[in-house]
């Protein structure tokens, strides 16, 4: 492990932390809609957009009618960008005149974006058209963002309130999140992207003759800068290229690195500090920001000691793979030589800390524990630091877990931020969390028993049981990266994984809006001697807890047969 | 009866219970707790498994099946025994409580006002507003109100308080309880309930747990832990796919056993509280009734636990029933001597607390009691509001101090003004002043002190420590109240207090989200009772308070709402620290029975088994083995609950974490490692 490797974790992690607090109190007024905008042009879009839709900005909902509007709002949005790849052959800006995508491939890439999950089964630069990209894809890439932060915002409401029978207006708050939060960041980050080397154009393909054999290669060109920087803003990572920021022409240099790695964490650790200010007690917030990094830390730093470690049967047969002055070491294998082992460990780290799913190397090619690290941040279901919005609302249901138990273990009925948790709150917070085990490991079963799940796994094996295990793991916990190795561009795949990620997104959500809708319902319980803190260091330990819990207990023994028995058959063969 | 706390393994109901647990392998019985109702399932389906395997084609050599679900049977008994344990313990009693519905005759009047002519109904045949007379040595047939006569009655059956309490028409002591008995005297006694829901009746209904209901927290524990199993239910079946892949990728060994699978399932559902849940609801009504408080729903006892805020009335909870005279106050130019054989004069007669009390105070200034001859005694009248005696022509009285004010300036003399002060100073001391006038000219005063209990003091820092507020009610002034509620170290107090300003109190606070507990036993606290989250109405109180509150007090103690609330607390402490211990458990389990069933196909994986346990079989079967035996080693902590000390909620929870939670991950890997000598010693 590298001190060069910890120190740029940690510095990305406190710059975040520094710009996420300003930005996490911004984006609290912004959803107080206490930041009106002072320029009279940006003010009319709102009202504008609410006119054409017919919204009535100045009526909030209750939960159920909230839930509706989400889900309307993504079906509409799946079934366009359906339409969108099924026609785009037809139609313009389509320079490389690419056909329709297959039906099975357009149902999972149109799910895909639309949860926020941006799995890839197919190659962008072979498969889209520039319109696709752009209207469908990257579109999706700020409104499946700002749904997240507007279910988040609502169970915060649920909290922030009392006696309340509505948890806001769900257009309104994706409207504003939109315009006034992605749209403005995402403007900045994309320019800052293009003067490093981000393309950004509606260019044909560039036929190139290559330095080497004097043979000719094709470059793909396109509008990249302004998807890249929403890809990685709204924890997306659907990359517009296959290789993803391995590609140069999305990721060129260790700054661009750098900046996304920022760019991701920026807004999952900002919506804490939004929690902290809309609860009114920042402590709050600290502390589910405490109980994500920490997590974070120590499975990034399991990854580095791992990668850095290198595999133990290269040096059997004599090569150093050790860490000198003349070399870095480690296990370099899929990894992108200007980033190296360490950069590119951290960067696996937070695109699967965070439900990004970006990647600029090749998970598959990690050592068996290296990459149970990736898998397992994605298994305990995208809570630290998570999506953009759902990182916050999954955690927070954790919180509620854990407070149970632990307000039981005091001899109180169980309350959080002075409400209640009762039989209601925990159905939902048990649905919620049955959800992904469910999706994930019926998946794998399922994919593992049949043909068709078989024949895509490029390493038969523990490692290929591996591949799988990740794939439905990454779908169903919408995070999007893929292990590689597995062809899951086949109709079995591209169903089951469209599927898996439906329900990963949706029965998560729904269950949280039935609990915003139920807490905000309730008085609100002043706070005594006998209350149970929820700012200290014991319910940051408790709130891990109760993560490790459901995500360790449930995936165990399947990641025994996965990574760990491959582990311990690589370490064993000496 | 006694109702002193039984042993928890008494012979008999051992035996009883050892019975009821094999009549509740029932599947309607098992249904009703899922958690255990999935290893009531797996038992079932291993047995098949074992009797499949007798011809040696089996899942698994059929010795290893048998063991495996011969200790699942067992895990699934252990539970039913904690429950029948419980259940036994109420049940014997619910059967000293029967004793008292003797056959009783009642003489039911036919006219009010004519008691001697009666004839005799058996007593379950009594309906609402039957009229019944009652007479020295009766047993009161059923609940009802006094409405003529008063009598000495003995309770003792109910309360277990020794001492005849007088019951009487009018006022907050004329309710009567079924099954007891009259001492002295008579009573007509109109019937209030019908048979089947007399207090008796709905005492054994309670604690014969036929009518328990779910309390909310058992409810929402109960949703958590079912989803618990559903999530192990998804990790243990979607194995045996994983596995078969493993051994069709690797071509090595054979599948993981459904055996195996099973034995992992039940391992890892919480079937450590599953299977005590129910046991710790009926042992916490239980010690409710050990503590002689009836509660008519187990919502109640739960939400004494969460209780925020306690309203105590003054007089009987935070202070000794009576004032007592402390000291004497003379005015100027009056002896301290001279007022004191005043006041005593004055209070000869007087055979209340405040006055013999005066007497014994007066004692030590050496007067000695005299012929009460030519004296003529004048009692105390709500109209003079004075006390006191004629000697003659002189007149000495003793009584509040505008009384006497008013005595004696009909005699043409004023109150001086160092003893209006005096009046002033003692009031704001939070004692009453009595004035002592010896024909007009007033002698001094009579500090009459309010006694605050012994221990009281304690009692309200420790309710401060576990977060309840503690608010003292009184029909005292402001001054006077203030300063006994600085005395017994209450949070707040309510002086001048009026049914409505109570009422509208527990409202406030109720408003602002908290939970609202209070004693009373007078009709005109029932509104307040009705309305308080958490009401004990006290068993000496009117039928009316009785039945507006939740709960009632038969040994008619006003702190006892402590032991309420305490009681309350320990239910919810006992089911939050078991479902800690028991999903902290599975670590061990897991470092048990992975490696132990992947074995054949990844023999590497034997690198976690950390326990070096001696091989597959064993190791999976001291985990079964482990699981079921924690069940019958914790039934005394479920029967007793676990110890509430009133700390902080972080130091509390600190504290039970370190027990419950690290506890229980260290606990089974010990426990499993001894089990798996033990076996493999007595195999090899």
């Amino acid at each position: 492990m590298t001190i060069a490797a910890i120190v740029l974790g940690l510095a990305v992690l406190a710059l975040a932390t520094v710009c996420g607090r300003p930005l996490g109190y911004y984006i609290a007024d912004v959803l107080d809609g206490k930041a009106t905008p002072r320029s009279r042009f940006r003010f009319n879009i709102e009202r504008w957009i609410y006119r054409v839709a017919g919204v009535d900005a100045e009526r909030e909902t209750g939960w159920k009618q909230y839930a509706v509007g989400v889900l309307l709002f993504s079906v509409v949005g799946t079934l366009f960008v359906y339409a969108l790849q099924r026609l785009q052959a037809v139609l313009p800006l389509n320079p490389q005149a690419f056909g329709a995508v297959t039906p099975d491939s357009s149902f999972n890439t149109a799910v895909s974006f639309v949860t926020n999950t941006n799995w890839q089964g197919y190659a962008g630069e072979s498969t889209m058209s520039h319109l696709t990209q752009m209207a469908g894809l990257a579109v999706q890439n700020f409104v499946s963002a700002a749904t997240g932060i507007a279910v988040a915002a609502a169970l915060i409401r649920g909290f922030a309130r009392h006696t309340s029978t509505t948890i806001g207006n769900f257009w309104v708050d994706l409207t504003r999140v939109t315009l006034y939060v992605l749209l403005p960041l995402a403007a900045v980050m994309a320019l800052v992207l293009v003067s490093q080397g981000v393309i950004q154009n509606f260019d044909a393909y560039k036929e190139v003759t290559a330095v080497a054999q004097g043979s000719t290669q094709t470059l793909p060109m396109g509008p990249v800068a302004s998807q890249e920087a929403i890809k990685e803003l709204g924890t997306n990572g659907g990359g517009f290229f296959n290789a993803n920021s391995a590609h140069p022409y999305e990721n060129p240099n260790t700054l661009t690195n750098f900046i996304q790695l920022f760019a991701i964490l920026l807004i999952p650790i900002a919506l804490t500090f939004t929690f902290g200010r809309m609860v009114g007690d920042a402590r709050q917030g600290w502390a589910v920001l405490a109980g994500m990094a920490i997590l974070f830390v120590a499975l990034w730093l399991v990854a580095v000691h791992f990668e850095q470690q290198g595999n133990p049967v290269f040096t059997q047969v004599g090569a150093d793979v050790a860490r000198s002055d003349t070399q870095p070491g480690g296990n370099m294998e899929g990894k992108e030589a200007r980033f190296g082992v360490g950069a590119s460990a951290l960067f696996v780290a937070v695109t699967t800390a965070t439900s990004t799913g970006a990647v600029n190397t090749m998970h598959d090619s990690m050592t068996p524990m290296g990459g149970l690290v990736p898998m397992f941040l994605m298994q305990l279901g995208e809570v630290a630091f998570g999506g953009v919005g759902s990182g916050l609302y999954g955690m927070l249901i954790y919180a509620l877990l854990g407070v149970f138990i632990a307000g039981l273990m005091i001899g109180r009925t169980p309350e959080y931020l002075g409400k209640k948790i009762e039989a209601f709150d925990m159905k939902m917070t048990s649905i919620a969390i049955l959800a992904t085990p469910f999706v994930v490991l019926i998946g794998t079963a399922v994919a593992v028993s049949v043909e068709a799940g078989k024949i895509g796994v490029a390493n038969p094996g523990a490692h290929g049981f591996s591949e799988i295990l990740y794939a439905f793991s990454s779908a169903g916990n919408n995070n999007g990266s893929a292990f590689a190795g597995l062809s899951a561009n086949t109709p079995f795949y591209n169903t089951a994984l469209g599927i898996a990620m439906w329900l990963g997104r949706f029965w998560v959500l729904i269950p949280v809006l039935a609990i915003a809708g139920s807490l905000a319902a309730k008085k609100r319980a002043p706070v005594t001697a006998g209350t149970l803190p929820t700012h200290g260091p014991l319910f940051v330990v408790l709130l891990i807890g109760s993560v490790l819990l459901i995500g360790a207990l449930t995936y165990v023994p399947a990641l025994a047969l996965g990574p760990v028995v491959e582990q311990l058959m690589m370490s064993g063969e000496k | 009866m006694s109702r002193s706390p039984r042993p928890l393994f008494e012979p008999a109901l051992i035996r009883s219970a050892l019975a009821g647990s094999l009549r509740k392998l029932d599947p309607r019985a098992q249904w009703r707790n899922p958690v255990m109702f999935v290893v009531y399932v797996g038992a079932i389906l291993t047995s098949l498994l074992w009797v499949q395997s007798l011809d040696g084609q089996g899942d698994a050599p059929s010795g290893f099946i048998l063991g495996v679900s011969a200790w699942l049977w067992i895990t699934v008994l252990f539970a039913n025994f904690a429950e029948a344990l419980a259940e036994g313990r109420s049940k014997a009693q619910a059967a000293s409580l029967k004793g008292l519905k003797q056959a009783v005759q009642a003489k039911v009047l036919t006219h009010p006002k004519q008691r001697h002519t009666h004839r005799n109904v058996p007593a379950t045949e009594l309906r609402i507003d039957d009229i019944v007379v009652a007479e020295a040595g009766d047993i009161i047939p059923a609940d009802g109100i006094v409405i003529d006569g008063a009598a000495s009655v003995d309770e003792s059956a109910i309360t277990g308080e020794s001492a005849p309490v007088i019951r009487e028409s009018g006022g907050d002591f004329s309710s009567v309880t079924g099954g007891t008995r009259v001492l002295s005297d008579w009573i007509v006694v109109k019937i209030t309930v019908n048979p089947g829901q007399t207090f008796i009746d709905r005492m054994i209904a309670m604690v014969e747990g036929a009518r328990r209901q779910k309390t909310p927290n058992e409810v929402a524990l109960t949703i958590l832990l079912v989803a618990l199993t559903l999530v192990f239910l998804l990790a243990t079946v979607t194995l045996f796919p994983f596995s078969v892949y493993g051994v069709e990728v690797t071509k090595l060994g054979q599948p993981v056993t459904i055996t195996a699978l099973i034995a992992l399932l039940v391992c890892l559902i919480p079937t450590t509280i599953g299977g005590l849940l129910s046991a710790i609801g009926i042992a916490g009504m239980n010690r409710m009734m050990q503590a002689n408080v009836i509660a008519t729903s187990g919502r109640a006892v739960e939400a004494a636990g969460d209780v925020d805020v306690l309203l105590l009335d003054k007089t009987g909870t935070i202070t000794l029933g009576n004032r007592q005279a402390a000291a004497f106050l003379p005015a100027s130019g009056v002896t301290e001597h001279e007022l004191a054989d005043a006041a005593q004069l004055a209070s000869l007669a007087d055979e209340t607390p405040e006055g013999r009390s005066i007497v014994v105070l007066a004692k030590r200034f050496d007067i000695r009691e005299r012929s009460s001859q030519d004296l003529t005694f004048v009692p105390f009248s709500a109209h003079t509001r004075m006390s006191g005696v004629d000697a003659g022509t002189r007149q000495v009285r003793k009584g509040a101090p505008d009384a006497i004010r008013k005595h004696v300036e009909a005699l043409g003399q004023r109150v001086p003004p160092d003893v209006t002060q005096v009046i002033e100073t003692v009031a704001r001391r939070g004692s009453t002043p009595l004035v002592v006038s010896d024909d007009a000219k007033v002698l001094g005063v009579i500090e009459l002190k309010d006694i605050v209990k012994g221990g009281i003091k304690e009692r309200f820092a420790e309710l401060r420590r576990m977060g309840i507020k503690t608010v003292m009610i009184t029909g005292d002034n402001a001054l006077t109240a203030a300063a006994i509620a600085a005395e017994a170290g209450v949070d707040d107090f309510l002086a001048e207090a009026t049914p409505e300003m109570k009422l509208k109190l527990i409202r406030e606070h109720q408003a602002q989200g908290r939970l609202v507990a209070m004693t009373g036993d007078g009709t005109n606290d029932a509104p307040a009772l009705a309305q308080a989250d958490v009401a004990v109405a006290m068993n000496s109180g009117t039928q009316a308070a009785k039945e507006a509150g939740n709960m009632v007090d038969l040994d008619s103690n006003p702190t006892k709402l402590i032991e309420v609330v305490e009681t309350g607390k320990q239910m919810l402490m006992t089911r939050g620290s078991l479902t800690t211990f028991s999903i902290a458990n599975d670590l061990a389990k897991y470092f048990a029975i992975i490696p132990a069933a992947f074995a054949t196909t990844y023999p590497q994986l034997n690198a976690l088994n950390i326990m070096q346990l001696e091989n597959p079989s064993s190791a999976i079967l001291s985990a079964v083995i482990f699981n079921a035996l924690i069940i019958v080693f914790l039934v005394p902590l479920a029967l007793k609950g676990v110890k509430y000390r009133p700390l902080g909620a972080a130091t509390l929870l600190r504290r039970n974490l370190l027990v419950y939670g690290l506890g229980g991950i260290v606990v089974p890997f010990l426990g499993i490692k001894l089990i798996d000598l033990l076996l493999t010693g007595i195999a090899g």
